[in-house]
């Protein structure tokens, strides 16, 4: 077999790789080794600790992001598959001081408690309203049923998703 | 929990892949979604020394009519196979199985090749480094943690077998394999293509035919009349199967001229199950009858998953009825308590 051109690799920087990615909307370059996942990254080479980290093994839905509009578990994704991906956390959900509708909602109708849940419901409530404004609630059950709160008994989730979007309209 | 180094590369081609897979060796592993690979490597359950992405090798995405066929490729996501409109009824196994893997999140990453190519499952496997080592590990995870385990060792939900009774746990090869899907491995040495029914040993450890150089690159999936998917897991959501049951009929008027019914989650294979006794006559209520009573017979679950041993069988009899009953037509709402579990089934 003829030589084969090797194909593009990230760069290296030491011991770890240097990746751009676009996070909550700015170009990131980041520095990372190469064994970290997309939350390990986030909230230690980025220093976004809106994500957070639960069972690591994508069983709870604590780490939720989206990558490129999708809710996908950072605890599962090797932040090595990201480069050129477009991500967003929790802190990306704000415009300067105002609050996304779904965290004025969540806060009018008490939908967090201890909140170690919500950042992960925020982002995947977010997705779900960028796609269908107008949810029904087994839509949005279904569109949230990757997330565990052992605080609310989620009726109050679904309310507050409920609220943001009679919001929006 | 932190993964392990490895090495990576980013396979841009199904060639490079092929290619990056025979020279990695036997400690090389492919990366599809990661949803499985990623919890197993930070358990320790293998240390790669190189993982190779599939995520750029756009060969694999693709999802094509191919003759009477429909094409898919192994790096089709779950979640955008159960939405695709491209499966029409003829596939509404498939469409229903791929629809209920793990949870909505996990889907949008898992890929279908991933769920094919799934690792066994068990108790005493699926858990940290630190709790095997207190078990003194089992025989699938011995203690020099590696990608092809040596032999020996013991299993503990057999601690007299000398072999690994690991359950097969994926969601969408008991659909596919009662649709009469076919499978093709892809190597630097050229490519095969087999009934995906052969892709699957019943052998905890050696649970593919697959040989480390091949990566599955397509399926490809017949259309039938009628198809369906039952589900059992303890959460509507996240839970892997404790019991799947697949079928796929062709009827004539209301007699069955051919019938494909696959089991999973009860061994280390999907189970086919003879359908002979269906064939040639309509599925009256003695005929499905007897037939879940072959099927239970087939059930080998053993005390690695979730819920009691004993309910898991007797709950195999109640699936294969409900899921011929669903296929001869009964209304849903006339189907019981176990098939309001079956959340497609039954709309919102
Ligand atoms: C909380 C949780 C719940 C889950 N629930 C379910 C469930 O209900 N049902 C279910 O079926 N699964 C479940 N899974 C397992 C897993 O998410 C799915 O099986 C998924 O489809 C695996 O696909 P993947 O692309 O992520 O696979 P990966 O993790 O990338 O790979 C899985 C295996 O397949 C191999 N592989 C990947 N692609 C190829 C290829 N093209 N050729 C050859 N080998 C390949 C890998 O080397 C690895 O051995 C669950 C996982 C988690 C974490
Ligand atoms: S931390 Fe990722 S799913 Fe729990
Ligand atoms: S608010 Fe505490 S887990 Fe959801």
């Amino acid at each position: 077999m003829p030589p084969q051109p090797q194909p593009p690799q990230p760069p290296t920087a030491g011991s770890k790789v240097v990746l751009t990615l676009t996070v909550n909307g700015e170009a990131a370059e980041v520095a990372f080794e190469p064994h970290k996942t997309l939350l390990e990254v986030l909230r230690e080479d980025l220093a976004l600790t809106g994500t957070k980290h639960g069972c690591e093994l994508g069983e709870c839905g604590a780490c939720a992001v989206l990558v490129d509009g999708k809710p996908v578990l950072s605890c599962l994704m090797l932040a090595l598959e990201c480069g050129g991906a477009s991500v967003t956390t929790v802190e990306g959900l704000a415009r300067g001081a105002q609050l996304d509708p779904l965290q004025d909602a969540f806060a009018d109708l008490g939908a967090a408690q201890c909140g170690y849940c919500t950042p992960g419901i925020l982002v995947t409530a977010r997705a779900l309203l960028d796609q269908h404004p107008a949810p029904t609630r087994p839509q949005i059950e279904e569109a949230l049923a990757g997330n565990l709160c052992r605080c609310t008994g989620y009726l109050s989730i679904y309310q507050a998703v409920e609220q943001a979007a009679r919001k929006a309209r | 929990m932190r993964a392990p180094s490895f090495r990576w590369h980013a396979a841009t081609s199904l060639a490079d892949a092929a290619r990056a897979l025979a020279a990695g060796g036997p400690r090389a592993l492919l990366l599809g979604g990661g949803t499985d690979v990623v919890p197993a490597i930070k358990r320790r359950q293998y240390v790669p020394e190189l993982l190779i992405s599939l995520r750029q090798v756009a060969e694999l995405g693709r999802l094509e009519p191919h003759g009477a066929s429909l094409r898919i490729g192994a790096g089709v996501r779950l979640g955008a196979l159960a939405a695709d409109d491209r499966l029409g009824v003829g596939h509404t196994a498939l469409r229903r199985a791929a629809g209920v893997v793990a949870s909505p999140h996990i889907r949008n990453v898992a890929t279908l090749g991933g769920n094919l190519c799934l690792d066994t499952r068990c108790n005493y496997y699926n858990q940290s480094l630190e709790w095997r080592r207190a078990v003194d590990y089992c025989m699938k995870a011995p203690a020099g943690v590696a990608l092809a385990a040596p032999a020996g060792g013991t299993c503990w939900v057999a601690p007299g077998s000398p072999r690994c009774w690991a359950v097969s746990q994926t969601d969408c090869a008991p659909a596919l394999i009662a649709l009469g899907a076919s499978v093709t491995l892809v190597s630097a040495e050229g490519q095969r293509t087999l009934p995906l029914a052969d892709l699957y040993r019943d052998d905890g450890m050696t649970w593919l035919t697959r040989r480390p150089d091949e990566l599955l690159a397509w399926v490809d999936v017949p259309a039938a009349a009628r198809s369906t998917y039952w589900k059992l897991r303890r959460r509507g959501s996240f839970d892997f199967p404790v019991l799947g049951v697949a079928a796929a009929v062709e009827l004539a008027g209301d007699v069955v001229t051919a019938a494909r019914v696959v089991l999973g989650a009860v061994a280390s294979h999907p189970v086919v199950v003879p359908t002979e006794s269906l064939l040639g006559r309509p599925l009256g209520d003695d005929a499905i009858a007897a037939f879940a009573e072959l099927a239970t017979r087939l059930a080998k679950p053993l005390d690695n998953t979730d819920y009691q041993l004993g309910w898991r069988k007797r709950v195999t009899r109640a699936y294969v009825v409900g899921a011929l009953r669903e296929l001869r037509g009964d209304d849903p709402a006339l189907l019981g308590v176990l098939a309001r579990r079956q959340a497609a089934l039954i709309p919102a």
